[in-house]
């Protein structure tokens, strides 16, 4: 079954990586890249956002399109990636997204 | 029909046959359709069409196959459009050869942790235990549409989420094992708070939670946490015609007449929970939790609980599972280890986490009370008025009240 990660970050995640000096920074990465690494022959298919404040809404509807500048929601959490997976079931999914080591929240959905 | 409840066969007698059953059918149905919701449906439609016929008929000598023929007719019927299932219903023949028991993949997916809490519960009840959706929202007191719209929305995310049907790989197995010890201990505490003299005919699902947690330890022989969570619940039961007077109202440990107790029962429970720490020397939440409750159910009188071995045992348990109500427990120990002062400064901390629990207000009465702090006693039971629903504990609580 086909899956997709979304990965969500939060403010005080963001906050962390802030405060992280650029060794510790780079361990971070690099253990997104190792994750990345051990999880290919299962990911079909990532992609990294640029940053929220890149972000711009266009809600459609009644009379004109209305675009404004940021994110759909205005929230404290925002999506900062997504993966496509193909695994077996959810249980497989789920064991993925617990050995995630970044950002805090992983949001999993079957592709319909 | 016939047989030997043949005429006239009671709603407990019913209950335990179909529970005994309808587990069983679905496991089998489940592995063989590998469509979760196509199998649940037979088996229930086999289930409400036996819960019709069977209190005139008399329940069938073979209750087991008469299901099995019902689901069977009934999914070559409702499947026709689609070949496939057909096709394997129709190869199903009985009597069933005998296999593995599958009710554990089972209870592993109704427990899944993707799933809502409430709909966990609403799905073991209705596909291990065999319970209607009418039982179902007449035990939670909820309405029908509720339980149907909850077992509805959970069988669509187990097909489409790809939640599988199997028990978890050997990584997973304790966390999951976990998460269906705590669906039926809070099944087990649905049923035995609510249980009050007014719902006497209600379902009885502390006798579901039993059911299960035997079951579970009948399939998992070696998981001792599974024998700790049955021996908890047997011991509970054991003493529940002592809980309540002939008016209905709640009685509290030190007053219950222990004579009412089934003694037996208490022996019982507490041999397997024996057994169990020998066999495995792996103590649990649920062992410890019955070791505490079995040192009150093996007390003579009140005055003679062993309080010391109790705060032991409290505090291995937060040792393993550190939690506001389990301190608050410990409290209640220490005041009749150590008097209430004691008690009181243990409640220090616990005001915020647990600021909507009735029985944190309600013990802070009692030992406030016991001081001499009646003003503020009185106001620790109004809080505690304010939060609960139960009506035995209100009950109790405006009793205290009227005192002066």
């Amino acid at each position: 079954m086909k899956y997709v990660m979304m990965f969500v970050e939060t403010e005080e995640f963001a906050k962390q990586l802030e405060a992280m000096g650029e060794l510790e920074r780079e361990a971070a990465y690099e253990a997104v890249l190792r994750w990345f690494a051990d999880n290919s022959d299962r990911i079909t298919h990532h992609v990294h956002l640029a940053p929220v404040h890149t972000a711009t809404t266009v809600r459609l509807g009644t009379g004109e399109p209305v675009v404004t500048d940021g994110p759909f929601v205005e929230g404290k959490e925002v999506v900062s990636g997504f993966a496509e997976v193909d695994v077996a079931d959810l249980d497989e999914a789920l064991r993925m997204a617990r050995s995630w080591p970044a950002c805090p929240v992983v949001e999993i959905r079957p592709v319909s | 029909m016939s047989g030997p409840d043949h005429g006239r066969a009671s709603e407990e007698v019913l209950a335990r046959v179909v529970r005994e059953h309808a587990g069983r059918l679905a496991a089998c149905l489940v592995s063989l359709l590998g469509d979760f919701s196509a199998a649940e449906d037979l088996v229930q439609d086999a289930v409400e069409i036996a819960l019709r016929r069977w209190p005139a008929e008399g329940v069938p000598e073979r209750p087991d196959a008469w299901l099995f023929t019902v689901a069977r007719r009934r999914g070559l019927d409702v499947l026709r459009r689609e070949s496939n299932y057909r096709a394997k219903l129709a190869q199903l023949q009985w009597p069933q050869p005998a296999r593995d028991d599958d009710r554990l993949r089972l209870l592993f997916t109704c427990c899944h942790p993707a799933l809502s809490p409430a709909a966990r519960i609403a799905l073991t009840l209705r596909v291990v235990c065999g319970l209607s959706t009418a039982q179902i929202a007449a035990a939670f007191v909820v309405p029908e549409a509720t339980v149907a719209g909850r077992l509805t929305r959970a069988k669509r995310k187990i097909t489409e989420a790809g939640i599988p049907y199997r028990i978890p790989d050997p990584e997973d197995l304790p966390e999951r094992l976990q998460g269906v010890l705590a669906v039926l201990y809070l099944l087990f505490n649905e049923g035995y708070l609510s249980s009050t003299a007014d719902r006497a005919q209600a379902r009885d699902l502390v006798d579901d939670a039993e059911w299960l947690a035997a079951l579970l330890a009948d399939l998992m022989p070696n998981e001792p946490e599974v024998a700790g969570l049955l021996a908890l619940i047997r011991l509970h039961r054991a003493r529940g015609a002592a809980r309540f007077d002939s008016r209905g109202r709640l009685v509290l440990l030190a007053d219950q007449d222990r004579g009412l107790w089934d003694h037996a029962a208490i022996a019982e429970a507490s041999a397997l929970l024996m057994r169990t720490a020998r066999a495995h020397r792996r103590p649990g939440p649920y062992q410890l939790q019955a070791a505490i409750v079995a040192c009150h159910a093996e007390a003579g009188s009140f005055e003679h609980t062993d309080w010391a071995q109790i705060l032991v045992l409290y505090d291995m348990l937060l040792h393993l599972a550190p939690s506001p109500v389990t301190r608050l427990h410990r409290a209640v120990a220490l005041r009749y280890a150590k008097g209430p002062a004691a008690a009181l400064a243990e409640l220090t901390g616990l005001e915020r986490p647990l600021a909507r629990y009735p029985l944190y207000h309600a013990t802070r009465a009692e030992l406030l009370r016991e001081l001499g702090d009646t003003d503020q006693a009185r106001e620790c039971d109004e809080r505690a008025l304010t939060l609960t629903a139960n009506p035995a504990q209100q009950a109790l609580l405006y009793e205290r009240l009227s005192w002066r």
